[in-house]
C-alpha cells in the first residue's frame, strides 16, 4: 500500500530531523522523506496537518500475560498499538517462564496472528527463571529470543550467574539484568528514605540496586577482554546512574532502561497508600528522578520503557504491602513521555529519542527510524489532544494506571507496522486517494 | 423588647426557693453553664455545707444524631452521694424541657436520689415533654425566635440578654 | 499527585469523620479529643459507667491482627458509650477462606455497621477500608502495620498533658524500635502537633527509620544522650516478632545499651515521667524497678486510654457524612 501523510511535524532522532514535510511508505517500506519518489502515486493520503510524524515507538519492557492468559497477547497489542508502539520486548516472566523453544515459537505464531506490534520475545538466562542452571539460550536463540534475562532480581548464587553470562558471551548473545540484590531488597515496598520512614512501609534501600550493579560489572569484566554484552533493566537511583555513567566511560558495552514512571513520578506520589504506585522498582526521591532525567538527555540511559504489567483491578484493592505490583503503562507511555519534555525543556527530538532510536540500538535493530529503505513502523499523534485516562479509554485488559481519573495531553493517532495501517483513532482517516 | 433585672428577679427566686426548701437538706445540682452559677448563688445564701454539683447533659442529649457531639463538653462532677439525696435541680432558663429530660437522665446515673425539685430562673414556656417547675423566679413569653440568656459579669453580677436565634 | 489539602479523615466541614492517622490532623482537632477525653475521665468512677451517646450504633472490631488488650479496651470504650459492640477476629474465618478485604468490609456494611475499629498488618489497610465505606461509616485505625496507631498516640499525650500541663517546654525522648513501631510514629506526630519543642528519637542505627530529621525529631543512639534532662521517656516494646532479620544480637546486649534502669533514669528531669505502650518485656527494655517506681505512670495510661476512645468514637460518630 502506498501511502503518503501530509503536512505532517517529521521527527527523527536517528537523522536530526525535526522539520514539517511528507512522508511517503510504499511496499512496507520508507520510500521518501519530504520528497516524494519519482512516479510516487499515493493510494491512501493522511493529513498531518497539527501532528507529529515519527518512527514508530519501541518498547523495552511490556508484558503480553502470554503465555500465561489465552488471548491476552491480542488484547495487549491492541493496548500497545494505541500507544503508537510498534515493537514490543516481553519479558521471559511468563507462566510458564520463557525457556522452552516450543513455547517461544507459539508466542511469535500468536503474535504474527494479532497483527499488531512486532514482538521481540526474551528468553529465560535460566531454566524456569529459577536462577540454578542454564537455559537452552543457542537453540531459544534460533527460534527468535533477541537476548536473555534474569527478571526480579539477580540469582542469589553468582557462580551460576558468572557461568551464564560466559555461556552468552560464547555465542555472543546479549543479556539483560535487573541490578537488584534480592537479600537486600528483601520485603521492600517502597523507596529508601523519608516518605517510606514516615509510612512505616519496608524499603528498598538504594545499595540493594549498586551492590548488584558493581556486582554485574565485575562478573561481566570475567568474562574475557571482549565481554559480554549487558542490558540494565530499570535503573532507578541516583548512586546507580552514576555506576552506570562510569562503567560505559570505562569502555565496557553496558546499555540501559529505565521505567516511564521513575522519570514521571516520585515516592511522594504514594501519597495515602495509593496501590497503584505500588510498583518494582519502587518510585524513588526527587534526587534521583533528577539524576535519571539528566542521565536520559546526556545518553547515559538509551532508553525508557512502559514496564506494561496489566493486573486485575481485585489484585490491587488491597492493602499497599499486599496489592499487585506493577503499572499498566502503554497508554501512557507517549503522553507521559511529552509531559516529562514539555516540563524540563527537553527538545521533542531528543526526548523521541529514547523510544526510538534508543530502544532500537538496543536491540541491534534497524527499525526506530524513517530513513529512506527501512521498514516502514510509523507513529502519528497529535502532541496537544487532552484526553482522560479511564476503563474505557485504555484497551488493555490492565486498568490499573495511577493516572486513572486523570487527564493527559498526547494521543496517538494512527500507528503503521511495516507499511500497513494497524491502528486508526478516526477510522478511515487515511483517505483513499 | 422587655426589660429583665437579673438581680431582682434572682431575689424573687431565691426567697421561693427557701420556702421550698423549708429546713431539709437538699443537694444543689447546676445545669452547666447557668444553673451552675445560681446554684452557687443559692449555696452562699441558703447556706448550704456541700458543694454544688456540676452536670454538662452534652451526652445525655436527643439531638446527637442531629447536631453532633458539643466541641467544649465539660466533665460532669457530683461531690455528694446522689442516692437517697434530695435534689434540687437548678437550670437558668426551661424552655422545651429537653434539657432537664438529659439532666435527670444523667443525675440517676449517678444514684437513685430520694426526689428530684427543679428551680428555674426563667419559664419562657414552649414545653415539648410534661416538665413541670417547683420554683419559678419569672415567666414570661418571647416570640420563638428568639433566645434568652444568663449572663455573669466578673463582679459576679447577673445579667439577663434577649438574643436573636440563630437560624438552624 | 494527590491532593493535600484534601485530608481523607475529614469530612467537608473539617470535622473528624474517620481516625486513620495523627500525621496531618489539625491540632484544633487533637485538642478537642483531649478535653472530650477529660469528661468521659469522670465517667468512669460513677456508679453507671456508661452514657447514652452511641445507643443504637453497631461498633465492629476488626482484628487482622490479633491482639486482646486494643481490642478490649475499645469494647470497653464502645460499651462506656452504650453501642453495640461485635468482635470478629477475622484471621480465623472468611480472609483465610480468601475473601478480600473489600468483600469482608461490603458484607459487614450490608449488617448496618456504623463504625469499624480496624487493626491489620498492613499499613494504609484503614485507608483503603475508608475510600470504600458508605457516606456514613466511621472508620477508627487500631493499629496498621509499622505505619500508625493513633489513639495510642492519643493518650499518650493525654498522659503527658495530665502530668506535664505546658507542652511548650517539654523535652520528650521515644526510646526503642522505633523503625518498626506505629505507636512511635503516631506519638512522634502528636508531640510534634502540639508544639513540643525537643522530640528525640533513640535507638540503635538498625531500628532507626529514615526521614526522622525531616519530621524535626533529634536522633540519639545512645541512651544516656538520648534521655539526658528529658521531661518524659516513652519506652518501647521491643517487638520480636516484627524483627524478621538480625537487627539485634540478642535481648540481654539490648538491655545493658538500651534498658531503662534506675542508674540510666538519673540522665532524665528527676520529675521525669516514664510511659510504655504495653505490654512490657521486663528485663529487655525496661527493668521492673523502673516500671514499678515512682516515675511510672503506665498503669495510669491504661485508665487513660479508655476515656480517649470514647472520645475519639464519640466524636468520629457525630459527623454525619463523609462528604
Amino acid at each position: 500500500m502506498r501511502i503518503e501523510i501530509e503536512s505532517a511535524r517529521l521527527i527523527d532522532p536517528s537523522a536530526n530531523l525535526d522539520r514539517v514535510g511528507n512522508l511517503y511508505l510504499a511496499d512496507g517500506r520508507i520510500a521518501g522523506v519530504g520528497e516524494a519518489p519519482a512516479g510516487f502515486v499515493a493510494e491512501r493520503r493522511i493529513d498531518g496537518r497539527g501532528l507529529v510524524a515519527a518512527p514508530g515507538l519501541i518498547d523495552l519492557c511490556a508484558r503480553m500475560r502470554e503465555p500465561g492468559t489465552d488471548g491476552a497477547l491480542r488484547v495487549e497489542m491492541r493496548a500497545a498499538l494505541a500507544g503508537g508502539v510498534t515493537g514490543v520486548v516481553c519479558p521471559p516472566d511468563t507462566d510458564p517462564p520463557l525457556d522452552e523453544p516450543g513455547l517461544v515459537r507459539m508466542l511469535r505464531q500468536r503474535s504474527r496472528e494479532a497483527a499488531g506490534a512486532r514482538l521481540y520475545p526474551l528468553g529465560a538466562l535460566t531454566a524456569n527463571l529459577k536462577g540454578e542452571a542454564l537455559a537452552q539460550m543457542c537453540t531459544l536463540a534460533e527460534v527468535g529470543c533477541v537476548a536473555f534475562a534474569q527478571t526480579g532480581a539477580l540469582p542469589n548464587h553468582r557462580a551460576t550467574l558468572l557461568s551464564a553470562l560466559r555461556y552468552a558471551r560464547t555465542f555472543d548473545l546479549p543479556v539483560w539484568l535487573r541490578p537488584v540484590d534480592a537479600s537486600l531488597a528483601a520485603g521492600g515496598v517502597a523507596g529508601e528514605g523519608a516518605i517510606a520512614g514516615r509510612l512505616g512501609l519496608p524499603s528498598v534501600p538504594a545499595v540493594a540496586e549498586t551492590v548488584a550493579l558493581h556486582t554485574i560489572f565485575e562478573l561481566q569484566r570475567a568474562t574475557g577482554q571482549r565481554p559480554v554484552r549487558i542490558h540494565l533493566c530499570r535503573v532507578s537511583t541516583a548512586a546507580g546512574v552514576d555506576l552506570v555513567r562510569a562503567a560505559r566511560r570505562q569502555g565496557l558495552p553496558v546499555t540501559a532502561d529505565v521505567a516511564i514512571l521513575n522519570v514521571h513520578g516520585v515516592d511522594a506520589d504514594i501519597g495515602q497508600f495509593d496501590s497503584n504506585w505500588r510498583l518494582d522498582p519502587p518510585l524513588r526521591s526527587e534526587r534521583d528522578r533528577a539524576a535519571i532525567r539528566a542521565a536520559l538527555v546526556d545518553g547515559t540511559i538509551d532508553a525508557i520503557c512502559s514496564d506494561h504489567a496489566p493486573i486485575a483491578l481485585e489484585d490491587k484493592l488491597l492493602p499497599f504491602g499486599e496489592a499487585g505490583v506493577g503499572a499498566s503503562g502503554l497508554e501512557t507511555l507517549l503522553p507521559l513521555l511529552l509531559g516529562w519534555a514539555q516540563s524540563e525543556k527537553v527538545p521533542l527530538l531528543r526526548a523521541l529519542a529514547t523510544l526510538t532510536r534508543g530502544p532500537a540500538g538496543v536491540l541491534a535493530e534497524d527499525t526506530g527510524t524513517l530513513l529512506v529503505g527501512r521498514k516502514a513502523d510509523v507513529v502519528l499523534f497529535d502532541p496537544l489532544e487532552t484526553w482522560a485516562v479511564n476503563a474505557e479509554t485504555l484497551l488493555s485488559s490492565g486498568k490499573n494506571s495511577p493516572y486513572l481519573g486523570r487527564e493527559l495531553t498526547g494521543r496517538v493517532r494512527t500507528t503503521i507496522v511495516g507499511g500497513e495501517i494497524r491502528f486508526d483513532r478516526v477510522p478511515g482517516a487515511g483517505v483513499p486517494a | 423588647m422587655i426589660d429583665l433585672d437579673a438581680e431582682s428577679i434572682y431575689a424573687v427566686f431565691a426567697q421561693r426557693v427557701r420556702e421550698l426548701v423549708a429546713g431539709r437538706t437538699l443537694g444543689l445540682v447546676g445545669v452547666h453553664t447557668g444553673g451552675v452559677w445560681l446554684a452557687e448563688r443559692l449555696r452562699k445564701d441558703l447556706q448550704v455545707s456541700a458543694e454544688v454539683g456540676v452536670l454538662d447533659v452534652s451526652f445525655y442529649r436527643d439531638d446527637f444524631a442531629h447536631g453532633g457531639l458539643n466541641p467544649a463538653v465539660r466533665p460532669s462532677r457530683i461531690p455528694f452521694d446522689v442516692a437517697g439525696c434530695h435534689v434540687l435541680l437548678v437550670d437558668d432558663v426551661l424552655n422545651t424541657g429537653r434539657t432537664v429530660r438529659a439532666a435527670m437522665n444523667e443525675l440517676f446515673d449517678y444514684g437513685r436520689p430520694a426526689s428530684i425539685d427543679l428551680a428555674v430562673l426563667i419559664d419562657r414556656g414552649g414545653r415539648e415533654l410534661p416538665i413541670a417547675p417547683s420554683v419559678v423566679g419569672r415567666t414570661i413569653e418571647v416570640p420563638e425566635e428568639v433566645s434568652v440568656v444568663l449572663v455573669r459579669e466578673p463582679s459576679g453580677r447577673l445579667h439577663l440578654t434577649l438574643e436573636q436565634r440563630a437560624r438552624a | 499527585m494527590p491532593d493535600p489539602v484534601l485530608n481523607p479523615q475529614l469530612n467537608a466541614d473539617g470535622e473528624l469523620h474517620h481516625l486513620l492517622s495523627l500525621d496531618g490532623l489539625p491540632r484544633g482537632i487533637i485538642e478537642r479529643i483531649l478535653s472530650t477525653a477529660d469528661s468521659f475521665i469522670s465517667v468512669g468512677s460513677r456508679e453507671v459507667k456508661s452514657v447514652p451517646l452511641l445507643r443504637g450504633r453497631s461498633v465492629f472490631n476488626l482484628f487482622f491482627e490479633n491482639s486482646t488488650r486494643t481490642r478490649t479496651t475499645f469494647e470497653i470504650a464502645a460499651k462506656r458509650l452504650s453501642a453495640d459492640v461485635f468482635n470478629l477476629n477475622i484471621a480465623a474465618s472468611s480472609a483465610a477462606k480468601g475473601e478480600s478485604l473489600l468483600d469482608t468490609i461490603n458484607n459487614l456494611t450490608a449488617m448496618q455497621a456504623d463504625l469499624f475499629v480496624v487493626r491489620h498488618s498492613q499499613g494504609g489497610a484503614p485507608h483503603l477500608i475508608a475510600s470504600h465505606v458508605a457516606p456514613h461509616v466511621h472508620v477508627i485505625n487500631a493499629g496498621d502495620g509499622r505505619h500508625a496507631h493513633p489513639t495510642q498516640g492519643l493518650l499518650d499525650i493525654y498522659t503527658i498533658r495530665h502530668y506535664k500541663r505546658d507542652f511548650g517546654a517539654l523535652s520528650v525522648a521515644v526510646v526503642g524500635d522505633i523503625l518498626h513501631s506505629r505507636v512511635a510514629r503516631s506519638d512522634l506526630h502528636a508531640l510534634r502537633a502540639l508544639g513540643v519543642p525537643d522530640v528525640r528519637a533513640v535507638g540503635p542505627l538498625t531500628l532507626l527509620p529514615d526521614g526522622l530529621e525531616t519530621l524535626g525529631v533529634r536522633v540519639f543512639t545512645s541512651l544516656q544522650d538520648g534521655i539526658r534532662d528529658a521531661d518524659v521517656v516513652i519506652m518501647l516494646r521491643l517487638q520480636s516478632e516484627r524483627m524478621d532479620g538480625a537487627l539485634l544480637p540478642s535481648a540481654s546486649e539490648y538491655f545493658r545499651k538500651y534498658g531503662l534502669t534506675p542508674e540510666a533514669l538519673r540522665a532524665a528531669k528527676p520529675d521525669c515521667i516514664v510511659m510504655h505502650p504495653g505490654p512490657m518485656n521486663r528485663g529487655v527494655e525496661i527493668d521492673s524497678r523502673v516500671a514499678d517506681g515512682a516515675h511510672s505512670v503506665i498503669l495510669p495510661q491504661v485508665t487513660f486510654g479508655i476515656a480517649v476512645r470514647m472520645a475519639v468514637l464519640s466524636i468520629a460518630a457525630s459527623s454525619a457524612r463523609f462528604r
